[in-house]
């Protein structure tokens, strides 16, 4: 890692560290501080599990996908997962749904997830990876197909079924499982040590198939390993606060324009921290400055869907 | 040596190779003609391991190319296809160095840096080096990736039309540098090339393809001769002669 790289992440720890800080003590009354710091603290420590999932899953798959725009969510990784919440309704019914044990659940949820991605994005992106279009249009549809499959079987739910698909159909950052927390955030950890770890393969992945193959990388297997960790990200990103769109978008581009360097071993740490960043100072606006006039998932999609417009036009597509 | 023994392949139905057997001897550079879709880039790949074998047998310097890690095919030959476009914004220098990968695995040691600065060197890039691949012009970008493919440093090299995109100066100083790997340092090369004048000025052994099969092939100059090419390429082809070599002429 070169000095411009490390300066980067030293102040980019700070400052997170700071707004960190901001979010536990700021307004601290002089009520029950156990009670409001634990409580802003598991917030605390969901934002950030979410906001590295969501940018290390998005380096992650656009480093498969040999391409800038797209991301998990835009390829339908999250709306897989809302698909297998809803299955999991239709199939049990609302009190079954909630009676399964929560991390039982959600470590059996990651599982299904990452073999059916591996499956279904495997198989395309090992096809078509020479064909960028058709993969990203198989995407799309994917996704498309994924969403009305999901909201064909919430119509012939009853109600208060619906209401429980609903909630896991929407992004949320102010209702946050915290018992899923531990799991999530022990998976997320993994998964970018794992991906830390590779980071000097993935450099060679980002080359496309053809030299990494010609540099003796097993790239059938690496992407594969790689797209297994998306899934893994994606799940409890989603599972913790629902799918999000184009939040992955904005980090991965900002992580680009910070480094101009396609290092991974720098990509990873600074998108993971850009993300955490902006929904740690995000939501805390939000929910201490703007008294919840809005909501943050709304803007991050709105800023998202306008950068994402800007990198069309920019024609970064390719 | 390269031995291809009873390769064949087919792309989506369509028979590309039939039954293949052939050598690339070793020492020597091997070019590879023939008319479009005679299958030649396919023949190369093959080789070069990019898509898999679906049926026969091929072994580069003894490794059979189906069973030998890749890791370790990667120390024994670098193959370069045609397709270049790269997603990621790399540098000229950080592309180059990818080469050094299949020796140091991401550790990059003050040889591999050496090994760098040579293939730039050697490529006339190093004014270039700290320019994105996307600033260059694509003949720089296409110097960039053969340096690449040098800084490898294998026993063979396959380029898969190298001389695309590049003017005349720099095509012949790549074949002169070519010819300087095979001469000095007893490398091997397979390359394919659709400039036949390239092939007759530079090459020691010549492999004609046409439709999936092989025409002829031997000594550049018992294959460049006016009834092979003629053949090959479904057109009249005269063939002169200049400093001792073969001239191929199309206007005949």
């Amino acid at each position: 890692m070169d000095r411009r790289t490390r300066l980067t992440l030293g102040l980019m720890a700070l400052l997170l560290a700071g707004l960190s800080a901001l979010w536990m003590f700021q307004g601290l009354g002089a009520g029950n501080r156990g009670f409001i710091l634990h409580l802003r603290a598991t917030k605390l420590a969901a934002l950030i599990t979410v906001a590295v999932a969501i940018a290390v899953a998005t380096i992650l798959f656009q480093t498969v996908a040999a391409n800038r725009v797209l991301t998990p969510s835009i390829m339908g990784f999250d709306a897989l997962y809302v698909l297998m919440q809803t299955f999991l309704v239709v199939l049990l019914g609302n009190a079954g749904f909630a009676g399964l044990p929560a991390a039982g659940k959600f470590a059996l949820d990651v599982g299904v997830m990452t073999a059916l991605a591996v499956v279904l994005f495997g198989t395309l992106l090992a096809k078509g990876a020479r064909d960028i279009p058709r993969m990203i249009l198989t995407g799309v549809i994917l996704g498309v197909l994924f969403r009305s499959v999901s909201g064909f079987l919430g119509r012939i739910l009853d109600p208060n079924e619906f209401s429980v698909v609903q909630s896991v159909s929407f992004a949320s950052f102010n209702r946050v499982d915290a018992d899923l927390l531990p799991v999530a955030g022990g998976l997320t950890v993994l998964a970018v040590l794992a991906a830390w770890r590779m980071a000097p393969q993935l450099d060679v992945l980002a080359l496309g198939r053809e030299p990494a193959v010609s540099l003796g990388v097993r790239h059938q297997r690496l992407v594969l390993v790689t797209l297994a960790l998306v899934a893994v990200l994606v799940s409890v990103s989603t599972a913790l606060v629902g799918p999000v769109a184009f939040f992955g978008l904005i980090v991965a581009g900002l992580a680009h324009g910070l480094l101009r360097s396609a290092r991974h071993a720098g990509l990873i740490p600074v998108a993971a921290l850009a993300a955490a960043i902006l929904l740690v100072g995000g939501q805390w606006l939000f929910e201490r400055m703007l008294g919840q006039a809005a909501t943050l998932s709304v803007v991050v999609e709105f800023a998202g869907g306008l950068f994402f417009l800007y990198l069309l036009l920019k024609g970064r597509i390719r | 040596m390269i031995q291809i023994s009873n390769l064949g392949h087919k792309i989506g139905g369509a028979q590309i190779l039939h039954d293949i057997t052939t050598s690339f001897p070793k020492g020597k550079l091997t070019a590879l003609i023939g008319p479009n879709g005679a299958g030649k880039s396919t023949l190369l790949r093959l080789v070069g391991r990019l898509d898999p074998l679906q049926q026969g047998e091929i072994t580069v310097a003894g490794h059979d190319v189906s069973r030998t890690p890749t890791e370790e095919l990667a120390r024994v030959m670098a193959i370069l296809g045609q397709q270049t476009a790269i997603a990621s914004r790399l540098r000229l220098s950080e592309l180059v160095a990818f080469g050094r990968w299949p020796h140091h695995q991401g550790r990059p040691g003050a040889d591999d840096r050496a090994k760098v600065a040579q293939a730039l060197d050697a490529f006339a890039l190093t004014p270039l080096a700290n320019r994105f691949l996307d600033e260059v012009s694509g003949g720089q970008a296409q110097r960039a990736h053969i340096a690449m493919a040098f800084a490898q440093d294998t026993d063979w090299l396959l380029l898969d039309e190298p001389l695309n995109n590049l003017d005349m100066s720099h095509a012949r100083a790549l074949m002169a540098r070519l010819r300087d790997l095979i001469d000095t340092q007893g490398r091997s090369v397979g390359l394919v090339v659709h400039e036949i004048n390239y092939a007759a000025a530079w090459a020691d052994h010549v492999i004609a393809m046409k439709d999936g099969r092989i025409m002829a092939e031997g000594f550049a100059d018992d294959v460049l001769t006016e009834a092979v090419l003629s053949d090959l390429y479904d057109a009249p082809i005269a063939v002169g002669r200049h400093q001792g070599r073969p001239l191929v002429l199309h206007h005949a």
